[in-house]
């Protein structure tokens, strides 16, 4: 799906710039894009670098986040964590964005039995608890990265559907779509160029509020064992490893856990921010200064 | 005011038709709204057809019936001698290229976030008109001239336009398809008074000058007079009256299109003290369950028993006049007379001749 227009896009960035806490979820979004794409190289050992020597020392200068209980390096192993979380979040929130938009807007547009049919199945799922409904998927599928995946997509796509379905039932109803309709418009089109630009903004945001919790959602089932398989890092792995030694190594939780922290504070930074801004009936703040003037 | 043009008009082909039309929405518990319950409308080429009538009339309810924007009940639909009342909704976007429609609330009927341009050129798109973005971009330009709008309006946004000129936007949307037929649904209601007349001149300039055929929605009798070549008014679902607008408003024939003409305020102050104005009691009956014979009758100073027996169909007067009352000319001269009138349990009419 496209960001709605270059309008809503535009005004959100310029908004976003006037808003402190917002520039630091940026800014922390950014260093987390730059840590996934390049976490390899960033680091300072391999991830997999086992140096019995070295176990469960604390940080220094040579391992600034300590060593865990096989003489990993704790930095490069959160760095490289970074890549799977980030992917985590973002395939799970693609597939939930993808089902859950294409979900609502059929069943906002058609209503009726479509409707029926597409929202209660919808609640089936809304009714489950989240985790609870991510352990059944993965049970079924086996645990594994893909599975993981998948597990948070569906997890997260009825609040996408729901959201899509009552933008659609609002702006159905305006004026400019009966305008595209007597023009002879087709549904196709009318949903692509009229609804969907003009519901951009409420998606955009649960977009970037549902990235918070699919990473949580991710550190959650790979502490429990059915996300990523180790030796592969993961920020709720090292979590769940580290905590037989949170007595003696308070590291192997502070940093990965610290990490989640982080990402998901930021995600909901820029997720309240964005809300702030797309809302239409509110100015911007740009706007707001320029209509002052 | 207006007669010169009207006596042309009258001979044209036809264009379009609504054939003892029903309209009724379902409106919860099993009751039917009848907003449009049994009306005629023949609209000729080239001519200005003016549906007059109070909110809740059903005068947009007929008007969206011609692009087959609401599904009638019963009766029928004719664009250009065919019958599209039951076509499919493929079918029909063929049919909304050839009537277009101008909405009453510019600032509502067009998308926030598209550009003008964009919102021009639309029907250019949806009926592939334009084969290349040049091409598109040159006729949404001669579009805009058309209606009076700088060129450079085509890249803003519709907040970014005064209410005149986004309804000279929604003017040009509708032209971009080359209609035969253009439906006006209030397109000066939401307007300021300036504002309104510039409008009101730029569409009859452009049917002048490209031919159109308009059906003109208001419940502004002034505006309806000026525009028009033949006028309907509606009541409660019905049409009561239809001729030129000289006819009517010179000599109404229906009691309801008297006490609306009475309304109306007039700029000479002689006439204006001799006016008389004929005041209605009640509200408009619900269209869920309109009274049964004459629908008028619950208000009609003019009432009589037998009205509510016959339920009265168009009947001519004059030569191109035809009102739905079977007293029409008595009644209304006999409400004009003044308070020695009939007016059946109800405090005398209020006059303000004096």
């Amino acid at each position: 799906m496209s960001a709605g227009s270059d309008g809503t896009v535009r005004r959100a960035l310029s908004a976003l710039r006037h808003d402190p806490p917002a520039v630091a979820g940026t800014l922390v979004l950014l260093l987390l894009l730059v840590v996934g794409l390049a976490g390899r190289w960033l680091a300072p050992a391999g991830t997999n670098d086992v140096d019995v020597e070295k176990m469960l020392r604390p940080p220094s200068l040579d391992h600034p986040f300590g060593t865990d209980e096989l003489g990993r390096d704790v930095l490069s192993r959160v760095l490289a964590a970074a890549r799977v979380s980030l992917e985590v979040g973002l395939v799970s929130v693609g597939i939930a964005l993808l089902v859950g938009v294409t979900v609502g807007l059929l069943a906002g547009w058609y209503r009726g039995w479509v409707d029926n049919v597409l929202m209660r199945g919808m609640d089936v799922l809304f009714a489950f608890p989240v985790l609870l409904l991510a352990v059944a998927i993965v049970a079924v599928l086996g645990p594994g990265l893909v599975t993981a995946m998948v597990a948070i997509g569906v997890v997260y796509t009825p609040i996408f559907a729901r959201v899509t379905r009552a933008g659609v039932l609002s702006v159905r109803e305006q004026v400019f779509v009966r305008a595209a309709v007597s023009i002879g418009a087709s549904d196709a089109r009318i949903i692509r160029r009229h609804v969907l630009p003009n519901i951009a903004a409420p998606l955009i945001v649960q977009t970037s509020l549902s990235l918070a919790f699919a990473i949580l959602s991710e550190a959650a089932l790979s502490f429990l064992g059915l996300g990523v398989q180790p030796p592969a890092p993961a920020w709720g792995r090292m979590l769940y490893d580290g905590r037989g030694f949170v007595t003696e190594a308070w590291w192997l939780g502070v940093f990965p856990g610290a990490a989640i922290f982080l990402t998901v504070l930021a995600f909901n930074l820029v997720g309240d921010a964005l809300r702030d801004v797309l809302d239409p009936r509110q100015l911007t703040v740009s706007e707001a200064r320029r209509s002052r003037a | 005011m207006t007669t010169e043009t009207a006596p042309d008009a009258a001979a044209g082909e036809l264009l379009a038709e609504l054939d003892d039309l029903r309209v009724w929405f379902p409106a919860g518990g099993g009751a039917r709204v009848r907003a449009v319950d049994g009306v005629s409308l023949a609209i000729r080429r080239g001519e200005t057809l003016g549906l007059v009538g109070e909110s809740g009339s059903g005068k947009s309810t007929a008007g969206l019936a011609l692009l087959r924007l609401v599904d009638p009940t019963s009766g029928r639909v004719r664009v250009g001698g065919r019958d599209v009342t039951r076509w499919s909704r493929r079918r029909l976007r063929g049919l909304r290229r050839r009537v277009a429609m101008v909405f009453q609330d510019p600032q509502a009927s067009l998308d926030p976030r598209r550009t003008i341009g964009a919102s021009v050129a639309e029907p250019l798109v949806v009926h592939r008109l334009v084969d290349s973005a040049h091409a598109r971009r040159r006729r949404v330009a001669e579009l805009l001239e058309l209606v009076g709008l700088r060129v450079d309006l085509a890249g803003r946004h519709p907040h970014e336009l005064s209410g005149g000129q986004r309804q000279r936007v929604g003017i040009a949307r509708a032209l971009a398809g080359e209609p035969d037929l253009i439906v006006l649904d209030e397109p000066i209601a939401s307007l300021d008074l300036s504002v309104q007349a510039q409008i009101m001149n730029l569409l009859r300039g452009l049917q002048r000058d490209l031919g159109l055929t308009y059906l003109f929605i208001a419940h502004d009798l002034a505006a309806v007079e000026h525009m028009s070549d033949r006028v309907a008014v509606m009541y409660l679902g019905r049409i009561v009256e239809t001729g030129t607008p000289a006819q009517l408003y010179r000599q109404p024939a229906h009691p309801y299109t008297a006490a609306l003409l009475s309304a109306v305020p007039v700029a000479d102050p002689k006439v204006e003290r001799r006016r008389r104005r004929i005041i209605l009691r009640g509200d408009v009956p619900s269209p869920i369950d309109p009274p049964g014979g004459c629908r008028f009758r619950t208000r009609c100073p003019q009432a009589r028993p037998d009205c509510a027996e016959v339920d009265p169909a168009l009947t001519e007067i004059t030569a191109g006049q035809r009102a739905a009352c079977p007293y029409a000319g008595e009644a209304v001269r006999a409400m004009l007379a003044g308070p020695e009138a009939p007016f059946p349990d109800g405090p005398a009419p209020r006059t303000t001749g004096r």
